[in-house]
Order: C-alpha cells, then sequence, then structure tokens
C-alpha cells in the first residue's frame, strides 16, 4: 500500500457547501456568529469558540441471514467555549439557533467574572486549505435497499466459503458530519465529513472448538469503494481465515522474547506506547512519561514516527481539526529523537507554540483535546521474511483486538487476535489470547529490524480518551523488538 | 425550531411519536424520550480548569411493521423536537422499517408492563438547587486534600465533580407509558506521585444518586494520594503460576464479563463460552452474583427496563450454578424463555440486554486479611487492555498492584499480564471477602482466584 500522501487539491466546494448548509438549516450568518462570540468576550476572557455540527448517522446490520434492523440518527448542536488562561468554560446545547448559541456563551464565560470593554469580533471567510474527501454521493444517502442486498450478498458468500462458518454478522455505518467553527481571532471554517465502515463478524466451529474471526475497513470515503466485490470479499475471507485459524490456536507462552509485529493494524503499538504520551495536554500538564523529553532519544536509530492528518480518505483524515486549524503532517520522532509533540489551541497557546491541527472532539457535547490523526512508523529498508529469520524464539504478531496505556508511568498493554510463533526464524503454529505489555517511553528502543513493507491500517481504529471517541489511522512496516514481555498462560 | 415557551410535555411528545408512526403505518411502535442536565467541573492544582454545562434531549421511535413472516423494525433518533420534526422522523423510522427484513421473534412484549412505579429513591429534588459553585469547591477540596497529603505528590490530572439530571419517559403502542426521573453525582480524584524517576499516576472516586452518598471530599483526595503514593518503585515480577487477588476495584470487571457472557445475545448467537451451561456448575460454590435492577438509591436502579417491563431481581449464579440468562424480550424469544427485566436502551437504539445493579454476595473477611491469608502471590489493583474474549473465556490482561510475601504486601508491581479462561477462573474462586462498596453499577467483594499465570520478567 502506498501511504505517501499526493499533494491534496485546493477545493472551495466542501466547505462553501458545509456554511451554506448551516446558514440555509439553521438561518445563522457571520453576524450571528460574532454576536455570540461577543457575548462570550464581554468577560475578561482570552478566546472563545463556536462548534456547530449537524450529523446524521445510519446502520444497517445482519445476522442470522436477515437484516433485522436499520437505524438512524440525527445529532445536532452547538458548543460554545470561553478560554482563559488553563480555564475553560464550555457549554453545549442540542438546539442550534441565536437564542441558544447565546445562552450558551453566556454560561460559558462564567469562568471570568470581571466584564471589560473588547473589539467585535470581525469573522472572516476562509475554506479549508485541502480537500481530503471530495465525494459525489454522501453515504447516507444510498438507498437503504442497496445496503440490504449487499449485507444479503455477503452472507450468502460468507456461508459458501466454508461449512464450519455458523454465524455472519455484517453491518454497514455510514456517517454524514457537517461543522462549522468559528473562533474569536476571526477564524471560521465548514467542512463535511463522510465516513463509512463495514463490518464482517463469522463464528466458525469445529464441533468442539467455537472461534470468532472479524475484519473491517472504512475511510472518508463514499461507499461505492467498499461496494467493490474484491474489496468486500477480501475482508470476509479474512474474517473466515482469522476463525479458522483460531480453531487451530495453541496457548499462547507467557514470558520475555523476541516480538515481530507485522504490517498496518500493529501500528496500534505506536498509538499506544507513544502517540497518547506525546500529545499536548499531558505534556503541558508534565503529567507524561515523555514530558520534557523532546529533543532526546527515545527510539532506535531509523525509527521515524508521523501524525498525518492529511491523507486522502483516511479514517483519521481532517481538512481541518476540530478548532479550525488546517490538519498536517507531524513529524514526531525522527531517526530515534523526540521532535514533536500533537496539540490543539488551548494547549499549544499554554505551551508557547504552533497548534498542528490534532485538536479534536467526538461532538459538540465535548471539549476539543490533542488526539491523533493517523499516526505511523515510516519504512526502513530490511525484508520482512529476512525480518522473521532474524529471531531464534519469539512471537509474530500480526493483529490485535486493542490496546491501553496507563500515559503517567508510561506502561501499555494490547492484545493479539493473530499470533504466532516463531521457531528457528520460521512461523510456527499460530497462538491464541496473546497480550503485549511493555514500557512507553522504552519500547522503540527495543526497534532492531524495520521492514521495507509499510502499510496502513484497513480503517476501523476508534480512540478513547477523557470519555470522547474519534476516528483515528495506524500503521506499521514488519519491525523487530527484542525482549518484550507476552502475557499468556504457558509458562 | 422550537422555543422554550409553550414546548410539550415530554409525555406529550411520547404521545405525538407514537401516533405519528401509527398513522404511518407501524403495526407496533415504542418511544423513548430523554432530556438531561449534566455539569461537570474539573479543578487541577489551584486553577478551575473546566465549568461545563449542558441541557441534552434525544427521542428515538422503534417502528415494527408487518412483513410477510414477522415484524419489520428500525430506529430513528433525534434531538429536535419540534412537533413538525417528531412527525417526519415518525414517518423515517417506518420507512426504514420497510426495508428491513422480517424477523419472526421481532416485536413487542405481549404484556407484563409494569403496573407501579416504585419509589427507587433515585435523586434528591435539593440536589438540583446546589450551586454550581458548591461542587468547584468539592472538587477543590478533593484536590488539595490530594496534592496536600504527601510532599510526593508533585503533580495531578485535577479532580472533578460531576453532577447529572435526567427524566426518561417511555410508551409504547400496547398502552403503556411510564416516566422516572433520576440523578447521578460523582467526585473523581486523580494525583500524580513522583519519586527519582519513578512517576506514578492512580485515582479514587465515589458516585451515588444523592449528593449526600458521596464520600467526603478530603477523604477522596487522600485515598487517590494514598494509592499513587504505594505505586512509587513497581517493578515486574518472573514470570510463575500464584493465587491472585482481585481488589474490590478490579474484581467488578470479572462480573460485567461473566454478565457479557450470559446475555441471552451472546447465548442464542453462540458467541459465548457459557452458551450450554444453563443449570451447570460454572463457579465455586462461594460464587452467588445478583442482578438487582430495584435497590433503592443504587446507580442501576431503575423502576422499569427499556421495554417497559418491571425490573426485578434475578439470581445469576447461586452456589457456582448458573440460575438463569439476562434476557429481553427478544432474545428471550429466541431462547423461548422470558424476560428478565434487562432490556437497556438508549433513545438511539433497539434495546439490548444489559445489567443493573450486579454484584458478588460478600462472604468475610477484610482486603487485608485476605492478603494475610496469602503466603505468595499477587494483589492486583488496576487492569489494563481489552485481552478477553467471550467465546472462549481467554484471559489475558495487563496488570498492575502488590507482589504478596509470607502474607504481607512486599512491592508494588506494574508491567505484568495476567491470563488464565474465566471458566477456570470462576471455578477457581478460592476466597470471598466480606466487604461491598458500591462506586458504580457493578461491585464486588475482594476476590481470590486460586492460580493464574503472571507473565514479568
Amino acid at each position: 500500500m502506498s501511504f505517501r500522501s499526493e499533494e491534496p487539491s485546493v477545493s472551495e466546494g466542501t466547505g462553501g457547501r458545509a456554511l451554506s448548509f448551516f446558514q440555509e438549516r439553521f438561518d445563522l450568518d457571520d453576524s450571528s456568529l460574532a454576536t455570540t462570540l461577543d457575548t462570550a468576550l464581554e468577560r475578561s476572557v482570552d478566546a472563545a469558540d463556536l462548534y456547530l455540527e449537524y450529523t446524521t448517522t445510519d446502520s444497517v446490520s445482519l445476522e442470522e441471514g436477515l437484516v433485522k434492523g436499520g437505524d438512524r440518527h440525527v445529532e445536532q448542536g452547538i458548543g460554545v467555549r470561553a478560554l482563559r488562561g488553563e480555564r475553560q468554560g464550555y457549554a453545549h446545547s442540542d438546539e442550534i439557533s441565536l437564542e441558544s448559541a447565546r445562552l450558551a456563551a453566556g454560561t460559558a464565560r462564567a469562568i471570568a467574572d470581571e466584564s471589560r470593554p473588547h473589539t467585535p469580533v470581525a469573522i472572516g471567510a476562509r475554506g479549508p486549505d485541502h480537500d481530503l474527501y471530495p465525494i459525489d454521493e454522501a453515504p447516507t444517502e444510498v438507498p437503504v435497499a442497496t445496503k440490504v442486498d449487499w449485507l444479503g450478498e455477503i452472507d450468502a458468500y460468507a456461508r459458501s466459503r466454508d461449512a464450519r462458518v455458523k454465524q455472519v454478522m455484517a453491518s454497514i455505518v455510514c456517517q454524514q458530519k457537517h461543522v462549522l467553527i468559528a473562533a474569536s481571532d476571526g477564524t471560521r471554517v465548514a467542512d463535511i465529513r463522510p465516513l463509512v465502515r463495514l463490518n464482517v463478524q463469522v463464528m466458525a466451529s469445529d464441533g468442539t472448538r467455537r472461534e470468532v474471526g472479524y475484519q473491517g475497513a472504512g475511510g472518508r470515503y463514499g461507499l461505492d469503494q467498499l461496494r467493490d466485490p474484491s474489496r468486500w470479499k477480501g475482508l470476509v475471507d479474512e474474517a473466515i481465515r482469522t476463525a479458522l485459524l483460531n480453531l487451530e490456536a495453541e496457548p499462547c507462552p507467557a514470558g520475555t522474547m523476541d516480538v515481530v509485529l507485522g504490517p498496518g493494524w500493529p501500528g496500534i503499538l505506536l498509538h499506544e506506547a507513544i502517540g497518547h504520551g506525546l500529545e499536548g495536554d499531558f505534556n503541558r500538564k508534565k503529567t507524561s512519561a515523555f514530558s520534557d523529553r523532546l529533543g532526546q532519544r527515545v527510539a532506535a536509530e531509523g525509527v521515524t514516527v508521523v501524525d498525518d492528518g492529511t491523507i486522502p480518505g483516511r479514517r483519521g483524515s481532517l481538512n481541518v481539526d476540530d478548532e479550525g486549524t488546517p490538519t498536517r503532517r507531524n513529524v514526531l520522532i525522527e531517526n530515534g529523537v523526540l521532535v514533536s509533540y500533537m496539540q490543539d489551541r488551548l494547549n499549544a497557546r499554554l505551551m508557547g507554540v504552533e497548534p498542528t491541527g490534532n485538536g479534536r472532539r467526538e461532538s459538540y457535547a465535548h471539549t476539543p483535546l490533542p488526539r491523533m490523526t493517523n499516526t505511523f512508523m515510516l519504512a526502513g529498508e530490511d525484508d520482512p521474511e529476512e525480518i522473521l529469520r532474524s529471531v531464534d524464539r519469539g512471537l509474530y504478531a500480526v493483529s490485535f483486538g486493542g490496546g491501553q496505556v496507563d500515559i503517567t508511568s508510561g506502561k501499555f498493554v494490547f492484545s493479539a487476535s493473530e499470533a504466532y510463533r516463531i521457531e528457528n526464524g520460521r512461523i510456527g503454529p499460530p497462538v491464541k489470547g496473546a497480550t503485549l505489555i511493555g514500557n512507553g517511553p522504552d519500547v522503540l528502543t527495543r526497534v532492531s529490524r524495520i521492514g521495507h513493507d509499510l502499510a496502513l491500517d484497513e480503517g476501523v481504529g476508534t480512540c478513547g480518551k477523557d470519555g470522547q471517541g474519534v476516528p483515528v489511522g495506524v500503521g506499521l512496516p514488519t519491525i523487530r523488538l527484542d525482549g518484550l514481555t507476552v502475557g499468556g498462560t504457558q509458562g | 425550531m422550537s422555543a422554550a415557551a409553550g414546548r410539550e410535555t415530554m409525555e406529550e411528545t411520547v404521545q405525538r411519536a407514537l401516533e405519528g408512526a401509527h398513522r404511518a403505518g407501524a403495526t407496533q411502535v415504542d418511544v423513548l424520550l430523554v432530556e438531561g442536565d449534566d455539569r461537570e467541573v474539573r479543578v487541577r492544582g489551584d486553577e478551575i480548569e473546566l465549568v461545563k454545562q449542558a441541557q441534552e434531549r434525544g427521542l428515538g421511535i422503534r417502528a415494527l411493521v408487518q412483513g410477510s413472516d414477522g415484524l419489520q423494525a428500525a430506529v430513528v433518533s433525534t434531538s429536535d423536537l419540534a412537533p413538525d420534526a417528531v412527525d417526519r422522523i415518525a414517518e423515517e423510522a417506518v420507512a426504514l422499517a420497510r426495508a428491513t427484513a422480517a424477523d419472526p421473534a421481532a416485536g413487542l412484549p405481549e404484556s407484563g408492563f409494569a403496573e407501579t412505579i416504585p419509589e427507587l429513591d433515585l435523586f434528591d429534588p435539593a440536589d438540583r438547587d446546589v450551586p454550581l459553585e458548591a461542587r468547584i469547591e468539592d472538587a477543590r477540596r478533593a484536590e488539595s486534600a490530594a496534592r496536600g497529603a504527601d510532599p510526593r505528590i508533585t503533580n495531578s490530572e485535577g479532580s472533578s465533580a460531576s453532577s447529572g439530571f435526567a427524566r426518561v419517559v417511555y410508551g409504547n403502542s400496547l398502552g403503556f407509558l411510564g416516566g422516572y426521573e433520576s440523578a447521578s453525582h460523582g467526585l473523581f480524584s486523580e494525583p500524580i506521585a513522583r519519586e527519582g524517576n519513578s512517576m506514578q499516576r492512580d485515582y479514587w472516586m465515589t458516585a451515588g444518586r444523592h449528593l449526600r452518598d458521596l464520600e467526603e471530599p478530603g477523604a477522596v483526595g487522600r485515598q487517590a494520594a494514598d494509592r499513587a503514593l504505594r505505586r512509587l518503585g513497581a517493578r515486574r515480577v518472573p514470570t510463575c503460576e500464584v493465587p491472585v487477588l482481585f481488589d474490590d476495584r478490579t474484581a467488578p470487571s470479572l462480573l460485567g464479563q461473566l454478565a457479557a457472557c450470559v446475555s441471552g445475545y451472546a447465548v442464542y448467537r453462540e458467541s459465548s463460552f457459557l452458551a450450554d451451561r444453563l443449570g451447570d456448575t460454572i463457579a465455586s460454590e462461594r460464587v452467588h452474583v445478583i442482578d438487582d435492577g430495584r435497590l433503592p438509591g443504587g446507580l442501576g436502579s431503575k423502576p422499569f427496563d427499556g421495554e417497559g417491563q418491571p425490573t426485578r431481581r434475578n439470581v445469576l449464579v447461586s452456589k457456582g450454578r448458573l440460575e438463569t440468562w439476562l434476557l429481553d424480550h427478544y432474545s428471550a424469544r429466541k431462547l423461548g424463555l422470558e424476560s428478565t427485566g434487562n432490556a437497556s436502551r438508549g433513545a438511539g437504539s433497539a434495546p439490548r440486554v444489559g445489567t443493573t445493579n450486579l454484584w458478588l454476595e460478600p462472604d468475610t473477611g477484610s482486603l487485608d486479611e485476605l492478603v494475610a491469608e496469602i503466603d505468595r502471590g499477587l494483589l492486583v489493583t488496576e487492569l489494563i487492555g481489552m485481552g478477553f474474549n467471550p467465546t472462549t473465556g481467554d484471559y489475558s490482561r495487563g496488570a498492575a498492584g502488590f507482589w504478596i510475601e509470607g502474607g504481607e504486601i512486599a512491592h508494588p508491581v506494574e508491567e505484568i499480564t495476567i491470563a488464565g479462561n474465566l471458566g477456570d477462573m470462576l471455578m477457581d474462586i478460592d476466597r470471598v471477602g466480606g466487604e461491598l462498596v458500591w462506586r458504580g453499577r457493578t461491585a464486588s467483594p475482594p476476590l481470590r482466584i486460586a492460580r493464574m499465570t503472571v507473565a514479568g520478567e
């Protein structure tokens, strides 16, 4: 898979359409946005911003051969924030109107008590710098009947592949999110963000054991990309392969060993072990294991890690972040040395640096936080097969369920959904229930080989922080890590 | 946009939605409306970091339309409660239902709806009048107690206080219409301890339906600080098989995993390792697990479930024997059984199975006494990661806690995993403590599992 983003084309289209959506639907124009911000600024706050959202999400799901349910969810609202030093006042309402916006602004500004004169806000029109997800048809506009028929094809195909497939569950989730962001510095930017996802889960049984296999894919593109039969059939085949493989899997060994991570989704290692620790809020507060370590070596030579919100169509990509800052490609670790944190506006201001386009939020009901977009390690030069051959006894982990990190101690964990023993440089039997655990600031210093096969994941990741979930991407080439703790049951 | 003045009552909005869906051709329909009023404040060091206030509404309509062989179902939800918007989404729900497949098991429960709404003490009206400043003061006191507990507490992620008030109204086309109010309040503190190069965070929290249920703010801060401090100097231990003691903060997660495996959906899908074990002994005889939606003041209490069925007390496991599944109407029908009153539902989704107040019955002994009984083993105080497979029961999670040697805490432990299979772990519970404290909807006394694999150095 190619990962290097092409130069995105500049388009007035998406931002312009998003703006007129709010103007027409809610009768809000630049002067009403400015008036609301003025209400917040009547107290002595440093800055204020507004976030308007109108999101339609629909999903259709199948099990037992039936599309048993469909649902459609409209989420709309406005969030108003006032900022003063480290303080944030935030109020939100699910009613988008000038009246509710001014009420919310009045609440948000309560973090400052004294009033003061201020210069009225002048809203300036500005489109996003790039359009990373131009689509012809909103995924939420694709007729339900089309999705229902497609799920039926998926079910029939999966059941035809192997008699051990006992259950098939599949769902198609489509979202179209309109946002409008305005801030007291004059920012006014709008965006329309499509997001699609196909999930396939099969349960296979050999008569004695039952195992589940899952595969999903998605991104910010039209549904047509996933409807290509070679694409979705590949996902179904993967789900079946994983379930059948796990029927054969042995208990996982426990202890410290060399670990080879396969390309793509195992990049979740970067997300957990490194990424969260490099978010600006933890570093401004100095609660991260990476605090005050800019300029220091935190990874082996040759390791370069980037967070890039500008890759067209990716699940973690955004034209602008949720504070209106254009996204960009941020190098976090360059050749083993820590060079940058990820920032939202609040933490950037408090740390005296530029925002990096990482200010994200789940919805209008949440305050922005520094968050990742698409986080991956650049490719090296090693041949992936040669990397496997270099390991005498160890673990080869190809896919993962999920992970978690303790930012402060740096300890992370993630659970493999597909893994094998490595014996004498060869891939051995599959093992189940492998969990990897380690120390974030230390794990990348254990990278001893980097493959040339960088891949990004299929587009299914959701990152949780402070109770907010946002879509993200990860990526990794095949790498070897020396001496990682593997948690299994076989001592 | 509907203005605040002249707004319909919640019951009127639910009636409008029911009628709208009926007019559009729904054979059956049910409607859930939730209105919430939430506040959250966070203090970090001397600064008020966040003051957040919100009012939220959600209306969900489930329409069921007669198909060739059963009912076709769909759910549509919105926060726009203007009468014309409600009429429109009622029509949308019916149109969407017509596009789905007929399902012989779909439908509303035929009968058994809650006839009375019991008083469950789910909120105190006086708590609504408590000013935001008082909650800021609670957070401040917790934060300053945590920061002042020890010179090694050098930093924090802050202390936060939250209060939420909600009103739920549920109605269906079979004539049930009911509502109730509830509240939940919380106080949370997360300090950071530092000594040399070791930096550790931990937290403490308290929650309840009434402000008076909460632990005193200073105690919350001090407890959080103690927990962070005692983790300083944590290290790994060699890979071994030892008894593992879960404290009252980590033990409830095992009950949550058990509940997921006895949910009717996991059972009829055969995606639970317990799917064919009803009536069998699945845990040691010390294990009694109960789910009760009617505990007065319980954080999981509600008078009726997401389908209008009365909540009740269900004994899931008695002396280690699996007594019942957790069921809503749909999963009950799939299994040829009756609902256990465990339909859980938000405005935006169809009913699913959920627990209410879930707990493991206490036996005897304090945590210290349980530690003293272990010659060589592990006390787990924190679990991270998602290493649990309900289909097989395979369990492998990251853990932190304390090494026990000769009945005493020897040193803090981190960067290890504990692994086993939930089926074996339940059978291997050979000790249950005597203290049950509610901090959420699920509670457990400390419990000991005779043997698990600990992976470390």
